[in-house]
C-alpha cells in the first residue's frame, strides 16, 4: 500500500539573528505513516513534539530533510514544495488541529464550521447543515450557532474550532492537544470522530497531553528525545 | 505711357475686415473641424473691433466665410433688432459689402447667440454659433490637458455622472442650456448655450453648424446629416422645454420656445424668442405676403 | 546566507491553474532613489498576497505598478484574463484605463485618491459603471446600491458625499466603487490605516467576507502587520525596495527565516 507520508532526516532549528543563536528542535527523524494509521508523538515538554507537526504542516520551514507527501497526482517534498502547492493540500487533504482557535468577529459559529465544506464547493445550505449536526455532535448548544465564537468560552471555542477542522475528510489529519480543554462528552465525541475518519482510511499523527483519551486509536509511537538546545553561529 | 496705365487701378487686397492669411488659418481649421465632427480645434483668434466675450469667435468665422453676394443674418436671444445683432450685422455688411436680412428663409449665413431659428434651414445655409465656454468637461476636470486626454479617450463617465448626481438630488435633468451633446458618436460638445429646446436641431441637420469661442481660441463644427445626441439615459429620455402650449401674446404663434416676460401684476406673458417669425406671423394676420418656411417643431412636437 | 538561498522552492508541481497575476523582475528608480530592485511576484486566482514592509520599501510602488499607475524602467507584468495579452507595463493610456476599469479594483488608503468627495456615495459606484458604458440609470441604481451593499455601507446613506462620511464609511465607499464591476484582481493600498481599531476591524471583516462570498484575488499592501494576518494567505515581505521574504502567512509569522522579518514579528508580537 502506498504510505501517505513518508519522512527523511527531518531537522529543524531556528535562527535567532537578534541573539546570533541557533535553537535546535529536532534531527534526523524519520518514519513512514500509512492510510488509516494513528501515530502518537511522545517525549517531555519542550521536546519539539508540537515543533514537528507544524514542521510536517509547514507552518515552520524545516532545515534539513524530506516531508515525501504522497497526494494522489504524485510524490511531494512538502520540505520545499511551493507555498501555492501546500496551500492547496491544506484546503484538500491535510488538516491540523490545534487548541487555538482563530476566531474572525462576527462570523457565526455555525458559518465558522461551514466553511471549510463550503470552500470544497458544497452549497451553501447543505454545507449550514452538515455544520450544525457536527455541532450538536460536539456538544455546542443550539443557542449558540449563530452566535460569534470570538464571544465563547475556550471549551466552546475548541469545541467549533473541532467541528471545523474536522467536518471534512482529509487524508492526512495533525492534531495538536485537540483534548486539551474539553469536556468529556466533547472529548468522547472527538474520538468517536477520529475512529470513523481513521476507518475511512485518514492518517494521523498527534501530540496528546493524556494520551489514554485516544489509547484506542493509537497505531505507533514515536518518542523525540531533547537535543541540547542552542549553538552560537554566525547567522 | 505713364506709371498709371502701366498698373491696376486701385481695388482692396482683401476684404472681410480679416487680412487673408487670418482667414487662410481659419478656413484651414474650419475644413479639419468639418472633418472631425465635434472635435474642438485650436486657432490664432484674431483682434476684431469688438471685446472678446461678445461674439467673436464667431464673428471671425463669419468673416471668414463672408463673400459681397451673402446675405446675413444675426440672432442674438433670438431677436435681429438688439443692439449687439444690429451692430455685428451693421459691421459685416461694412467690410464685406454682404447684404443684411432678418429673415431666416433668406439668409445664407446666420451668425447667432443663444438660439437656433425655428424654420428649418437649408443645405445652402451656414449657421454659425458664439460660443463663450466651448469645454464641456470643463465643470468636471479643471485641468484642461487632462480634458484632452480625455477626449481622446471618448472618457466622458464623469458627463454622465453630473446627469446622474443631478437626477439622484432633483429627480430629474436640471441641465438647461449648453447641454453636452455627442456628435457623430464619438466627441461630446457643447452645443454653445442654446437650450435644449434647440439641441435636436442639430442632429442630422442639412445645414452646416459651426460653433466657435473666440477668447478660447477653439472652433467645432456639426456637418450635415451628423448625429447629435443630448447625453441622456436610456430610460431617462431626454426633454426638451415645456413650451409646446404656450402662445405668443404678441403674434398669437403656439408651439415654440418663449420669452417669459413678467407683467407688473405679477403675472407672465410669453413671446416667441424667435422674433423675426413674430414678425412674420403678425404681418400675415395682417394680410402682407410673408412667406414662412417649414418650422422644425410642429405643434410643439419636434418632428425629425 | 539568506532565506530564499535556504529555502529555495520546486515549482509548483499540483497547482495546475496559473497564476492570475504575475509580475516579474521589475525595477523602478526614482532618480538616486531605488524603488524597486528586480521584484518578482505571483498571485493565484483566488489567493489573497499580503505585502508588507515599512515606509518606502517600495510596496506601495509596486501596487501601484500593479494598478497601472506607474511604469518601471523595467520588467514584464501579465494577467491571465481573457482577451488580456503580453506585458502590460507596455499598453498605451487608453488601453490601460480600459483594462483597470475593466479588471482591477483598487482602495486606497486616502479616499480622497479614490473618490470624488462632492459627489453622491452611489454616483462614485455607479461611475465604475458608466465607464464600463453602463446607460440606463435604473441599472445603475440597482448595481450600486447591490456593491454598497456587499460593502456593508449603510443603503439610506447612500446618496450622502463622501466628505460627509466618516472615514471607515469612505474606505466601505471605496471599496464598493472598486467591486462594482466584479473586477478579477482587488488592490487594496494601507486599507485601514488610520481608522480607528474597531472600525479597522469592521473594514477588515468586510473584506474578509467579501473573499470568501466572491473569492476575489487580492493583493493587500500594509505595514500594519495584523492586517496582513488578518487577510493574507501568502506574505511578501518588502524592505528598500527588494523582497526580502515570500511564504505563507502562518510560516512567515510563526517562523520568519530573515533577520528582518524577524525583527518585525517580534516588534509587532
Amino acid at each position: 500500500m502506498t504510505p501517505v507520508l513518508t519522512v527523511e532526516g527531518l531537522t529543524k532549528s531556528f535562527d535567532m539573528h537578534h541573539l546570533g543563536q541557533r535553537l535546535h528542535a529536532f534531527s534526523g527523524i524519520s518514519f513512514t505513516l500509512h492510510p488509516g494509521e494513528f501515530l502518537l508523538l511522545k517525549g517531555a515538554n519542550g521536546v519539539g513534539k508540537s515543533t514537528l507537526l507544524r514542521t510536517l504542516y509547514r507552518s515552520y520551514l524545516p532545515r534539513a530533510g524530506h516531508i515525501w507527501y504522497h497526494a494522489p497526482e504524485g510524490r511531494i517534498d512538502l520540505a520545499r514544495a511551493a507555498d501555492v502547492d501546500v496551500a492547496l493540500l491544506r484546503r484538500r487533504e491535510i488538516g491540523f488541529v490545534t487548541q487555538f482557535l482563530i476566531a474572525r468577529p462576527r462570523v457565526a459559529a455555525e458559518e465558522v464550521v461551514a466553511e471549510p465544506l463550503r470552500r470544497a464547493g458544497v452549497a451553501a445550505p447543505e454545507a449550514l447543515e452538515q455544520a450544525r449536526r457536527w455541532l450538536a455532535e460536539f456538544g455546542v448548544k443550539r443557542d449558540l450557532w449563530r452566535a460569534y465564537p470570538t464571544t465563547f468560552s475556550g471549551g466552546e471555542q475548541q469545541k467549533v474550532n473541532l467541528a471545523r477542522a474536522l467536518i471534512l475528510p482529509q487524508r492526512l489529519l495533525l492534531l495538536d492537544e485537540p483534548t486539551a480543554s474539553l469536556d468529556a462528552g466533547a472529548r468522547a465525541a472527538l474520538v468517536r470522530r477520529l475512529d470513523e475518519l481513521k476507518a475511512q482510511g485518514v492518517a494521523m499523527i498527534g501530540v496528546f497531553h493524556h494520551p489514554g483519551d485516544v489509547a484506542g486509536l493509537i497505531d505507533r509511537e514515536i518518542e523525540l528525545t531533547v537535543q541540547e538546545a542552542m549553538d552560537d553561529v554566525a547567522v | 505711357m505713364s506709371l498709371a496705365t502701366l498698373t491696376k487701378p486701385w481695388a482692396a487686397f482683401s476684404y472681410g475686415f480679416l487680412d487673408a492669411s487670418a482667414k487662410r488659418e481659419l478656413r484651414r481649421k474650419m475644413l479639419k473641424a468639418i472633418a472631425v465632427p465635434g472635435c474642438q480645434m485650436p486657432y490664432a483668434s484674431r483682434e476684431v473691433p469688438m471685446a472678446r466675450g461678445w461674439g467673436t469667435g464667431g464673428l471671425q468665422v463669419t468673416l471668414t466665410l463672408l463673400k459681397p453676394t451673402s446675405r446675413v443674418k444675426v440672432i442674438d436671444q433670438g431677436a435681429d433688432d438688439s443692439v449687439n445683432a444690429a451692430s455685428i450685422r451693421k459691421f459685416l455688411h461694412r467690410v464685406s459689402g454682404a447684404t443684411e436680412t432678418w429673415d431666416t428663409l433668406d439668409a445664407t449665413i446666420i451668425q447667432s447667440r443663444h438660439r437656433v431659428p425655428e424654420e428649418r434651414l437649408r443645405d445652402d445655409q451656414i449657421l454659425v454659433l458664439q460660443v463663450p465656454n466651448p469645454e464641456p468637461l470643463r465643470p468636471v476636470e479643471p485641468n484642461m490637458s487632462t480634458a484632452r486626454q480625455m477626449h481622446a479617450d471618448a472618457d466622458y463617465g464623469r458627463l454622465w455622472l453630473v446627469l446622474y448626481e443631478q437626477i439622484v438630488r432633483s429627480g430629474r435633468v436640471m441641465q438647461g442650456a449648453a447641454y453636452p451633446s455627442l456628435v457623430n458618436g464619438r466627441h461630446v460638445m457643447t452645443p454653445s448655450p442654446i437650450p435644449r429646446w434647440d439641441v435636436p436641431k442639430l442632429n442630422m441637420a442639412r445645414h452646416l453648424t459651426f460653433l466657435s469661442a473666440g477668447r478660447e481660441k477653439r472652433l467645432y463644427a456639426v456637418p450635415p446629416f451628423t448625429r447629435v445626441e443630448p447625453l441622456a439615459f436610456s430610460d431617462v429620455p431626454y426633454k426638451v422645454e415645456d413650451h409646446g402650449n404656450l402662445t405668443c401674446s404678441r403674434s398669437g404663434v403656439t408651439g415654440f420656445f418663449m420669452n417669459e416676460i413678467p407683467q407688473e401684476d405679477g403675472s407672465a406673458v410669453h413671446e416667441l424668442s424667435d422674433s423675426h417669425l413674430g414678425i412674420k406671423a403678425i404681418r400675415r394676420a395682417e394680410g402682407e405676403a410673408a412667406p414662412i418656411g417649414a418650422t422644425w417643431y410642429q405643434n410643439g412636437e419636434f418632428r425629425a | 546566507m539568506t532565506a530564499t538561498q535556504l529555502h529555495a522552492q520546486l515549482p509548483p508541481q499540483l497547482m495546475t491553474t496559473p497564476p492570475l497575476l504575475t509580475v516579474s523582475g521589475v525595477n523602478r528608480r526614482f532618480g538616486d532613489v531605488v524603488a524597486l530592485h528586480d521584484v518578482s511576484a505571483r498571485v493565484y486566482p483566488g489567493e489573497v498576497l499580503g505585502i508588507v514592509g515599512e515606509s518606502g520599501s517600495g510596496k506601495s510602488t509596486l501596487l501601484r505598478m500593479m494598478n497601472l499607475e506607474d511604469t518601471p524602467d523595467s520588467g514584464d507584468y501579465r494577467l491571465a484574463l481573457p482577451g488580456v495579452t503580453g506585458n502590460l507595463f507596455e499598453l498605451d493610456r487608453f488601453a490601460r484605463r480600459m483594462l483597470c476599469a475593466r479588471h482591477i479594483g483598487i482602495v486606497y488608503q486616502n479616499p480622497h485618491l479614490g473618490l470624488l468627495m462632492k459627489n453622491s456615495s452611489s454616483g462614485n459606484v455607479a461611475e465604475r459603471l458608466l465607464i464600463a458604458g453602463e446607460r440606463s440609470f435604473a441599472t445603475l441604481r440597482s448595481k450600486a446600491r447591490v456593491a454598497l451593499e456587499a460593502s456593508e455601507f449603510p443603503l439610506a446613506r447612500m446618496d450622502a458625499p463622501p466628505i460627509e462620511l466618516s472615514g471607515g464609511m469612505q474606505q466601505r465607499v471605496q471599496l464598493a466603487k472598486a467591486i462594482a464591476l466584479e473586477p478579477a484582481l482587488l488592490l487594496l493600498d494601507e486599507p485601514t490605516t488610520g481608522l480607528d481599531v474597531s472600525v479597522q476591524a469592521l473594514v477588515l471583516d468586510t473584506l474578509k467576507r467579501l473573499q470568501r462570498d466572491r473569492a476575489i484575488t487580492m493583493v493587500i499592501v500594509s505595514h500594519d502587520l495584523g492586517v496582513i494576518r488578518t487577510m493574507a494567505d501568502r506574505v511578501m515581505v518588502m524592505r528598500r525596495g527588494r523582497v526580502v521574504e515570500e511564504g505563507l502567512a502562518d510560516q512567515i509569522f510563526q517562523d520568519p527565516q530573515h533577520e528582518y522579518t524577524q525583527a518585525l514579528v517580534h516588534a509587532k508580537l
